[in-house]
């Protein structure tokens, strides 16, 4: 019964969460003082007839609530509104949708196969040169905007070097989504290996380690099963904080290798200054990160009996 | 683990000030430090330190020499429209310290503000506080600044670091209302209250010196997340605008370029890397030296 009661108060947690958050953007976005629908054309000037025609499409001239409740029904029903041309904007994501997932799953991959790694490496190598080798470059490679990266990376494991594809998807999955990855995990990756490091030594030190010692277990044994198994949480745990993070950073990596997924349609669009089509992507991909991250509260909070 | 420090460690808690002296005679504090304070004197005096080779002038190019590496005057080259880069860069060093340092005071008041009131006053106004936070942690930091700065006009110095500001307060809210909790049971703040000291007062002197530490190291680091989502944001074609120059504005133009003049990305990008990995170094190392459970 707690358990339930645990969950349903997680999942009002979210729709309030979700009913903050569209109303944050819808009066940001669309309610602000001063013509939206103006703002939204960013620097050219729109002909009358087509304001009047957009606060009809935006329903501009309804009341307020009346407006917002609108909107976030057209949420529900996946209708993230009209571009300037009047196609729908989910339309225009749900072929590209299946380019960004693959993208970011060989992202999570990498982040958590090098991530975790590095980590235990350093851990196990706590204070050594291998240890600091580890911690500077995560450091390092943290310092450096994505797009910076990105076009270093292009440049450098691409052009020069002839690795991989320098952009566009002809050469289908592994090879030209590697490079992208690579440079979306860098981040994370460097998050992972630290969190990895911190938790194995501090599991290192627990008194099970000790007992199992005591018990004549190989370290291998140790290590492989008792300590990656309970170091492995907050690691994967930061997956979910991350998707934020990698969904922010996959505009400019799509944009940059010319990958036609989400990412890329929002990268053009802020080219483009097509303002509504900005605004339906960003909240589809606010949205998907509002719902993974509760999907991973949810799954916490059943595997993990210490937070119920 | 925390939950479970005895009352002998809370007490060593509230006698928390000696690992700062601690913390400051490390390389790990000087050699950051040191970083960032000549940045700081590069972003209060930057034509003084332009003039070093003698073409102080960031505004001053020649479209003759556009795009050309670097030569006697000019050790980092030019850009696109013959400027020459290393002033550029010079210069560009305070709108970017400027924007991460005013979005870090914005945020962090905003932060301490929230955090401190719904922490001490817990109840309704604490679950209407927490509400507020837990929906602007809803957005993931670059999208939410995306969609708001599509939608403003004029994009300044103040204006993006207003919008960064934003989204990057709720976190930092968070854990002042934990540190607030943790030293409103303290029995100092518990003999002010039944000494009728008033609420503002506990607040200010009491409470506040006593929380806000953890809440400024991570507004420190913050800096450096700031100054990289600015350029990411100026990239994108959504952040500073061309009159203001800014290392993201020179990194943005340099990218495009990168193949056959990579001179135009790489000097702005060192100075941006150098600026953030001093704030992460100076950061961990007071992180680590505030937390007795990561010396090691």
């Amino acid at each position: 019964m707690r358990l339930v009661a645990g969950l349903g108060a997680r999942f009002a947690g979210l729709l309030f969460v979700f009913l903050g958050v569209t109303l944050a953007i819808y009066l940001l976005v669309f309610a602000l003082p001063g013509d939206p629908i103006r703002a939204l054309g960013g620097d050219r000037p729109l002909p009358a007839n087509v304001v009047e025609t957009l606060r009809e499409k935006y329903n501009l001239n309804a009341p307020l609530w009346k407006q917002y409740m609108d909107y976030v029904l057209g949420l529900f029903r996946g209708d993230f509104g009209l571009d300037f041309r009047g196609r729908s904007v989910s339309d225009q994501m749900a072929a590209r949708w299946p380019v960004t997932i693959a993208l970011a799953l060989t992202a999570w991959a990498i982040e958590l196969v090098v991530g975790i790694f590095l980590g235990v490496l350093a851990a196990l190598k706590a204070g050594t040169a291998i240890d600091k080798a580890v911690l500077w470059s995560t450091i390092i490679f943290g310092a450096v905007p994505v797009f910076v990266l990105a076009v270093t990376a292009q440049l450098v494991l691409g052009a020069r070097l002839k690795l991989f594809p320098v952009a566009g998807i002809e050469a289908g999955w592994p090879m030209s989504y590697m490079l992208p990855a690579l440079v979306l995990a860098v981040f994370g990756l460097a998050a992972i290996s630290r969190l990895m490091r911190d938790s194995v030594i501090d599991n290192l030190r627990a008194d099970y380690v000790r007992t199992a010692r005591v018990k004549g277990l190989s370290r291998q044994r140790i290590v492989g099963v008792h300590v990656m198994r309970n170091s492995m949480v907050p690691a994967v745990t930061y997956l979910a904080t991350d998707l934020g993070s990698l969904l922010g950073s996959t505009i400019v990596v799509e944009g940059v290798f010319n990958l036609p997924g989400v990412g890329s349609l929002l990268f053009d669009a802020i080219r483009a200054h097509e303002g509504t089509t900005i605004v339906g992507v960003s909240v589809a991909l606010i949205l998907i990160f509002l719902i993974t991250s509760l999907v991973v509260d949810a799954l916490h909070y059943l595997l993990d009996p210490r937070i119920r | 683990m925390t939950q479970l420090r005895d009352p002998a460690m809370k007490l060593l808690d509230s006698q928390r000030r000696t690992p700062w002296r601690g913390a400051v005679r490390r390389v790990g504090f000087i050699a950051p430090a040191a970083v960032i304070v000549i940045l700081a004197l590069i972003a209060l005096f930057p034509s003084f330190f332009a003039s070093f080779f003698g073409n102080g002038d960031p505004r001053f190019c020649d479209l003759g020499s556009s795009a050309e590496g670097p030569t006697r005057g000019h050790p980092f080259g030019f850009d696109l429209q013959g400027c020459d880069v290393y002033a550029n860069v010079i210069f560009g060093t305070q709108s970017s310290l400027g924007v991460g340092l005013l979005t870090a005071v914005m945020s962090t008041t905003v932060a301490v503000v929230v955090g401190i009131i719904a922490g001490y006053r817990g109840g309704v106004v604490d679950w209407v506080l927490s509400r507020l936070t837990d929906v602007f942690l809803g957005f993931p930091f670059l999208l939410g600044a995306i969609v708001v700065l599509t939608t403003i006009g004029s994009r300044t110095i103040v204006s993006v670091s207003l919008v960064l500001a934003l989204f990057s307060w709720p976190l930092q809210a968070r854990l002042m209302r934990t540190s607030t909790r943790t030293v409103r049971g303290a029995d100092f703040v518990r003999a002010a209250i039944t000494m009728g000291v008033p609420t503002y007062r506990i607040l200010v002197r009491y409470i506040l010196p006593n929380a806000i530490t953890p809440v400024l190291v991570i507004a420190a680091i913050s800096v450096g997340s700031v100054i990289i989502a600015e350029s990411s944001l100026t990239y994108l074609g959504i952040g500073l605008e061309p009159p203001t120059i800014s290392w993201g504005l020179q990194l943005a133009n340099g990218s495009a370029h990168f193949i056959r003049s990579p001179h135009m990305l790489v000097f702005p990008a060192l100075f941006l890397a150098t600026t953030i990995i001093s704030i992460i170094v100076l950061g961990d190392t007071l992180r680590s030296a505030l937390d007795p459970r990561r010396q090691r």
